[in-house]
């Protein structure tokens, strides 16, 4: 299993980067194929079945609705790509979400700074307490998750405080070019964590982490400021995506924004075929994974169906597309 | 590991001592912490030992209680059990749909079909060989999926006068009835974890599953038999809680998965698996239940500074298991 991960780790390294670029697409599509096929079906199904599916508008819908998820999940699949997982990310949205108002009056350099920094700041908490001190990631962003969204909502003294920043609102809001910024901070994030994940040696240490963290540890790799790095990184991801959806609503709302959302990131990384066990980061599977349990949910909706069955039908699908990349050797 | 002579002798004093002291703490630290805990409330707070305080206490956390019991089986066999909040959900609107056609049925069934999916679960995670925080996450979302389908999203009351009431409001010798079901629950699986060779082949597992089967223990079935177990378990804490509450919400039982999950780690179980105790457990539940109580004493400190206290908290205590099982093995 290790053997095959380092092969394909050094294939990605020595080929040029167009070829790479085919080979481990080519991979991802076969590894992580059910996720891709499960999402086509469920495109011809509503483009058959929902009324207006293929306009403009639903569209639209589906991918500012994702955004905040596909941020989120970024960050879990990093996590989990170390063999860890941050249950926290909702808390920090909700922490980035009370934190952001709070300093808007300086500007929105310093309100957005403060926001993205209170999210870096948990992430170095969660980094810190599994890389130095050794607890384990599910424990230690537990703790985070508990106490997060409390914290968060003490500093904004339980109320929801208004956001009225034009710079702010155009990130939930504008719509550049016609396309809506909340995606061009989404799919900007995609890019730079897909960059970092294939063609840096931060991205190595970490699957390499993943695979098995006493051997990168005896390979001289920087096991535990790589560790700290993802969890950072994790931790602005989220204060991002509570950003975005403070942004979205106008307000910030620290006792909804992004509740439970830890568990539909979980959902995407995982049905989007990175394995829980770590040593592989999927990050168009991650995407398309979002995506996959957003459409089910907008499927259902746009139908009148109950929207509680859409939950059971996720976790059908997620049992099915774990099953199938198990038989295909990957979890 | 091995200790040498030469190292023993450098540290100084008795360590042989020492080192039991210190594995004594990590495995009993919850129930020291719990008793340090009880002591310092009853000083400071004057109404913290009376009867009815305390009797808050137990009930807040005979709930959770009956869920941890299955947890700890399942975390020390190394999995875990996200799916028992939902099934708490269930558990509550299969017992508030079934009440008005007979009383019994409302008792018996929510524990007979959570203990169904549980078993779902267990042949998912045992036979196909898929992880169990994903299997049981699929439940989590599944379940509370089943149990707001089944309650339309609403809280289902129940009429009073039936003897389900019993079961949740009722009292034996001044003992609330779900005090007695979680004692009862504490008393076997901690008979069952230290006692029976099922408890053996659990902690067999979650040493190595690997050494387990190649010793021809029944890994599979074990495993099946703890996560039905959990499953049911927490069924049976929802009709109760439905009982107590007189109607069943399918939003009841929300993320007490991670609280379960926080009791049984804070009681001194190792998540990786293999160790750990059920009297730990129950000094966890009690520790959250107390924490809660004392929150809630203070007055001043909101619920949003509960969670909180509550987060830092587990914190503190993985820090120092995780520093007292450092020493151990150094």
């Amino acid at each position: 299993m290790g053997f095959r991960r380092m092969e394909s780790v050094r294939m990605d390294r020595g080929a040029t980067p167009n070829k790479s670029f085919d080979i481990s697409t080519a991979t991802s599509w076969v590894r992580g194929r059910g996720v891709y096929v499960a999402f086509v079906v469920l495109v011809i199904f509503n483009l058959i079945a929902t009324p207006n599916f293929a306009s403009v508008a639903t569209l639209s819908t589906l991918l500012i609705t994702v955004s905040p998820i596909v941020l989120v999940a970024l960050g879990v699949a990093l996590a989990i790509g170390t063999e860890g997982i941050d249950l926290s990310v909702g808390s920090v949205m909700a922490l980035a979400s009370a934190f952001l108002p709070l300093y808007l009056g300086y500007g929105w350099p310093i309100g957005l700074s403060v926001a993205l920094l209170v999210g870096a700041l948990a992430g170095l908490v969660n980094g810190s307490l599994v890389a130095f001190v050794g607890v384990q990631p599910i424990i230690a962003t537990l703790a985070m998750l508990v106490g997060g969204r409390g914290l968060a909502q003490i500093f904004a003294g339980g109320q929801s405080l208004l956001v009225t920043d034009p710079v702010i609102l155009w990130l939930g809001q504008g719509r550049p070019f016609g396309i809506p910024a909340p995606v061009i901070v989404a799919v900007a994030a995609v890019l730079m964590v897909g960059f970092l994940v294939k063609r840096t040696t931060f991205g190595r240490y970490v699957v390499a982490i993943g695979g098995n963290r006493s051997a990168s540890y005896l390979s001289g790799h920087p096991v535990r400021r790589t560790l700290l790095a993802v969890y950072v990184i994790s931790g602005l991801l989220a204060a991002l995506a509570g950003v975005v959806a403070t942004a979205r609503l106008g307000a910030s709302d620290p006792s909804n924004i992004g509740l439970l959302i830890e568990l539909s990131a979980i959902t995407a990384v995982v049905v989007g075929g990175t394995p829980l066990s770590g040593g592989k980061v999927k990050v168009m599977g991650t995407v398309m994974g979002a995506l996959l349990i957003q459409l089910i949910s907008n499927t259902f909706i746009a139908n009148d169906l109950p929207f509680t069955w859409a939950q059971v039908l996720t976790a059908a699908i997620i049992l099915v597309a774990v099953y199938l990349q198990k038989g295909r050797g990957v979890v | 590991m091995s200790t040498r002579p030469a190292d023993t002798e450098s540290v100084g004093g008795s360590p042989a001592w020492r080192e039991r002291l210190f594995t004594t703490l990590q495995r009993r630290g919850a129930i020291v912490v719990l008793i340090l805990v009880v002591a310092v409330s009853a000083v400071v707070f004057d109404n913290f030992l009376t009867e009815q305080n305390l009797e808050n206490i137990v009930l807040q956390g005979a709930f959770l209680g009956l869920i941890v019991v299955g947890m700890t089986f399942v975390i020390i066999s190394g999995g875990i059990d996200l799916s028992v909040g939902s099934m708490v959900g269930l558990g509550g609107i299969l017992a508030a749909l079934t009440v008005q056609v007979s009383w019994p049925l409302a008792l018996i069934l929510p524990p007979l079909a959570c203990g169904l999916i549980g078993f779902g679960n267990g042949l998912l995670i045992a036979k196909a060989k898929m992880a169990p925080f994903i299997v049981t996450l699929a439940g989590l979302l599944g379940i509370r999926g089943l149990a707001l389908a089944f309650a339309n999203e609403k809280p289902i009351r129940i009429g009073g006068g039936s003897p389900f009431d019993w079961f949740g409001q009722g009292q034996i010798l001044g003992i609330s009835v779900p005090v007695i079901f979680v004692v009862i629950a504490f008393a076997v699986g901690g008979l069952v974890l230290a006692r029976t060779s099922y408890g053996r082949i659990i902690f067999a597992i979650g040493g190595s599953e690997e050494s387990a089967r190649l010793m021809g223990l029944p890994v599979d079935r074990t495993k099946v038999i703890a996560y039905t177990a959990s499953g049911a378990l927490a069924g049976l804490a929802g009709a109760l809680l439905a009982a107590r509450l007189s109607a069943g919400d399918p939003n009841a039982g929300l993320a007490w998965e991670l609280d379960a999950i926080s009791a049984v780690v804070v009681g001194g179980t190792l998540l990786t698996g293999g160790a750990g105790t059920m009297s730990g457990s129950l000094a966890g539940v009690l520790l959250l239940s107390i924490l809660q109580n004392l929150i809630n004493q203070v007055g001043t400190l909101g619920s949003y500074a509960q969670q909180v206290v509550s987060g830092f908290f587990l914190i503190v205590v993985v820090v120092v298991q995780a520093y007292l099982s450092r020493k151990e093995r150094s």
